[in-house]
């Protein structure tokens, strides 16, 4: 059946694929992840505060973003980012951003919309009387935040976090579009190169689907645990 | 101590108290009780500023509770307050919760922190279970914990919500024997509870609240011999029945 495909290939490639391709995925996802689970927090209280000004622009923010599709965001960010830049240490050429560093701001600012919605349900979930509790033993709110609230809120929230992790590692694979080496961009250019097209993305897609799956069963298990502890 | 001036504070339209006035000297044990809804709670609140409030005053040691200008945390850290439902902090030990706020708010060094909260653990009962998690303890005992970890702040007063009505009734007692015997050592309280028996023992004056204002307060043998409204009478024969 597999007759007339060449697997070979990926022998060939495989360290490239994953040493350069999956390396820079890897590390998006990760610092994505960690840049984008802060800024959603931050997020998540300024639209649970009762400061209204603050929910107004966490709340827009994150309506505005969650309605433009991931493939604009990226776009727009990369050819804006070197202008902002500009702007910002008031140059009048645009700054160089590397590759990296202009997706991880992307992915940050995009992804941190919707760890800000889970955040924000889980700060809901922790009962006002927690609150209180933090408030009344002289806790001022960013110490009744840090110590009380979050944490616990961080606890509950955890499988459902990494499940959005899981969205992110195959949203970064959007990156192809700037021509960038990502997991993705690494196998499509030896398809090209070698005319293996088949091979290649049937390889990716397996990688994909086991990675993935692994992770989720990862998170069953997670869940299952801190169901007992709490 | 406490000094309450014509409180009045609505949510949105509906009045919750109506110039509710009343004072809790040093030393003095006040019990306030009235029926579900009639603001008992919402008033211990405003007490400590976890509610506000829109008028009146509120004075706690001649600060006054409600000016912007207060630094609400640190006048907070000198109240202890006891809540119905324990609300410990179910992700520390019980000696993270006693000494949580010793550090962060009183500045005291770790070690300081834990000696205080081990011996007032001891005092309640509980040194055994130091190293648990709040919800590995009986109702009683998160509640006694509860009650040492606002002592370890030294307060000058403590608050009390209906410490013992989420408590099942084998439990009670514990409880109670904890607050008389604070009580008996001339801490402030202003206890919101239905214990009659403890407010008999060891309360000085007794406040009976009715649709959000104070319609009784008198001290407690005036209370139990002779309540002058028929709400605060009606009341008594129904819990005293019980
Ligand atoms: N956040 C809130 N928003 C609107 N109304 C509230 C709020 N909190 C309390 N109320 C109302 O204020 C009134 C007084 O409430 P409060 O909790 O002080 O009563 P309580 O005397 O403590 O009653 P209980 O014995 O049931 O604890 C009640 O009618 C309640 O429904
Ligand atoms: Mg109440």
């Amino acid at each position: 059946m597999f007759s007339g495909f060449d697997f070979n290939v990926i022998e060939r490639s495989w360290r490239y694929l994953f040493f350069d391709g999956m390396e820079f995925t890897l590390r998006l996802t990760l610092f994505a992840m960690a840049g984008g689970v802060v800024f959603g927090t931050l997020l998540a209280m300024m639209r649970l505060s009762s400061i209204k000004p603050l929910a107004w622009i966490a709340g827009t923010y994150v309506n505005v973003l969650r309605s433009v599709p991931l493939v604009l965001v990226i776009f727009w960010f990369y050819f804006l980012v070197p202008y902002m830049g500009a702007w910002v240490v008031r140059s009048d050429t645009p700054i160089h951003v590397g590759a990296f560093a202009s997706c991880l701001l992307t992915f940050t600012m995009f992804e941190a919309c919707y760890y800000c919605e889970i955040m924000r349900a889980g700060i809901q979930s922790i009962s006002r009387g927690q609150v209180s509790a933090g408030y009344a033993i002289g806790l001022n709110y960013w110490q009744t935040m840090g110590q009380i609230v979050l944490p616990q809120a961080f606890r509950n929230m955890v499988p459902i976090l990494l499940t959005q992790t899981i969205v992110l590692f195959q949203d970064v694979s959007l990156v192809y579009v700037l021509s960038i080496t990502d997991f993705v961009g690494a196998a499509s250019k030896v398809a090209q190169r070698d005319g293996r097209l088949v091979e290649m993305y049937t390889f990716v897609a397996l990688i994909y689907f086991i990675s993935c799956f692994a992770l989720s069963l990862l998170v069953r298990k997670l869940q299952a645990r801190i169901a007992v502890v709490r | 101590m406490i000094e309450i001036k014509d409180i009045s504070k609505w949510y949105g339209t509906f009045q919750v108290l109506t110039q509710c006035s009343t004072r809790v000297s040093k030393g003095e044990v006040v019990v306030v009780c009235g029926p579900s809804g009639s603001g008992k709670s919402t008033l211990i609140k405003c007490v400590n500023g976890l509610e506000p409030f829109q008028k009146g005053e509120i004075r706690v040691d001649g600060i006054s509770v409600g000016d912007p200008k207060t630094n609400l945390p640190k006048l907070r850290a000198r109240i202890g307050m006891v809540f119905q439902n324990f609300e410990l902090f179910p992700h520390m030990t019980v000696s993270q919760n006693l000494t949580l706020a010793q550090v962060k708010v009183l500045g005291r060094s770790q070690e300081a922190a834990l000696a205080k909260g081990m011996a007032l653990l001891d005092r309640v009962g509980l040194k055994a279970q130091a190293d648990k998690h709040p919800g590995n303890l009986s109702g009683g005992q998160q509640q006694r914990v509860a009650i040492a970890r606002a002592l370890c702040m030294d307060p000058i007063a403590m608050l009390f919500d209906e410490p013992t009505s989420a408590l099942d009734p084998e439990m009670i007692n514990e409880v109670l024997d904890v607050m008389v015997q604070l009580a008996q050592e001339g801490m402030t309280m202003m206890c919101v509870t239905h214990e009659m028996g403890f407010a008999r023992r060891v309360a000085h004056r007794v406040i009976f609240m009715d649709h959000g204002s104070i319609v009784e307060d008198a001290t407690k043998d005036d209370f139990f011999g002779k309540p002058r409204s028929e709400r605060a009478q009606q009341f008594l024969s129904k819990i005293l029945h019980h």
